[in-house]
């Protein structure tokens, strides 16, 4: 478990969460390669599927990283991407993965600083949660 | 449509405990619509019972298929192609779907994914309500387009009770009284002296009185 890195799937929008992410590279800002980023269209496009397909191939958290409140570029995307991660959250829970492992974080394209503190922070909840319980099958299944 | 909803994972689970292959089956007609056993619903289904496996090591081989429609043989015999290899199936169609697979392949343990829950129409995305309880004696015509039968929690003909308040039933304070919503409907109608004439008491043998049913059609059964 000492050497556990866990890895972290994002789906960023394109709007804000990935460009933020752009400027947390531009401005040097260094933050855990444990965080893969998927950029996508808008986070309203993250089918709950997408992100349990995330975590059957062994990712050990998932982020779905949104606009702020008000300013998703489609309007409401962030807001049905809010409830489809609640839905995921439970349907994570009862399969007994643990809800806790995906998260949903707000911010716009200005926020580099913010990116690579919100891909810290939630490196190390993962850490210390530990390995996803389906992990050691998918990775074991993948390698054969 | 036919409303349903996916049961508890748990009891999923220990259906196919016992089994390795499974075939998890699809409907494309009303459980579709109601967000509980269609293509999405069979992916994320299969998604969460491989992953509730592989925490205790097991790989449960899932084969995913959804038919145009459950409750017709034409289509059911699809699935015998692919039935040799499964052990068990699991159905996310309504009890329809699941009793017409069941039929088709004696062999087979098939056990269902979702409770069928009702007749209902969608009230908006997401929420559906009971509208139809089938009682084989239609009487919308006569209260304004309103079930009295599936929307008044004591299928009262003549109604409303004393528990109607405000518009409300009180068996749940969010839950509105069928005979204000006649009412409502027969003013509207300028029907209002419909409401004075009593109805008699309903017969029913054409619902569930007789024992199951079955519709004939002799110029479609030949």
């Amino acid at each position: 478990m000492e050497n556990f890195e866990p890895v972290v799937v994002a789906f960023a929008c394109h709007y804000c969460a990935y460009t933020a992410a752009d400027m947390a590279g531009t401005k040097r800002l260094s933050y855990p390669p444990n965080v893969k980023i998927i950029r996508v269209p808008c986070t309203g496009k993250v089918d709950m599927l997408h992100i349990m397909k995330a975590f059957e191939k062994g990712a050990d958290g998932v982020c779905v990283a949104a606009c702020l409140d008000g300013d998703c570029h489609f309007r409401t995307g962030n807001v049905r991407a809010a409830s489809h991660v609640d839905a995921v959250r439970k349907l994570l829970d009862e399969i007994g993965v643990g809800g806790e492992r995906l998260e949903m974080v707000a911010l716009s394209a200005g926020m580099g600083e913010r990116f690579a503190q919100i891909a810290t922070e939630i490196t190390e909840k993962i850490r210390k949660l530990g390995p996803s319980p389906v992990r050691k099958v998918s990775v074991a299944a993948g390698a054969a | 449509m036919i409303t349903a909803e996916r049961k508890p994972l748990s009891e999923l689970v220990e259906c196919v405990r016992p089994y390795g292959r499974i075939l998890l089956l699809g409907c494309n007609e009303c459980v579709t619509v109601c967000a509980a056993g269609g293509r999405k619903e069979v992916g994320l289904l299969a998604s969460s019972l491989k992953m509730a496996f592989s925490k205790d090591g097991k790989n449960l081989d899932i084969k995913e298929i959804t038919l145009e429609r459950q409750c017709d043989p034409e289509y059911v015999e699809e699935l015998a192609p692919h039935m040799g290899e499964a052990e068990a199936v699991l159905s996310m169609a309504c009890g329809c779907g699941v009793q017409e697979v069941a039929r088709r392949f004696m062999d087979k343990p098939v056990f269902p994914a979702v409770n069928t829950k009702f007749m209902g129409a969608s009230e908006r995305q997401g929420i559906w309500s009971e509208r139809c309880a089938g009682c084989g004696d239609c009487v919308l015509g006569i209260t304004g387009g309103i079930c009295p039968i599936a929307r008044c929690s004591k299928q009262l003909m003549n109604g409303p009770c004393g528990g109607s308040s405000g518009g409300k039933c009180e068996v749940d304070a969010e839950m509105d009284c069928a005979w204000q919503l006649i009412w409502d409907r027969l003013k509207a109608l300028g029907l209002e002296k419909r409401y004075e004439e009593n109805m008699p008491a309903k017969d029913w043998r054409p619902g569930r009185g007789a024992g199951p049913r079955k519709i004939i059609r002799e110029d479609l059964a030949r």
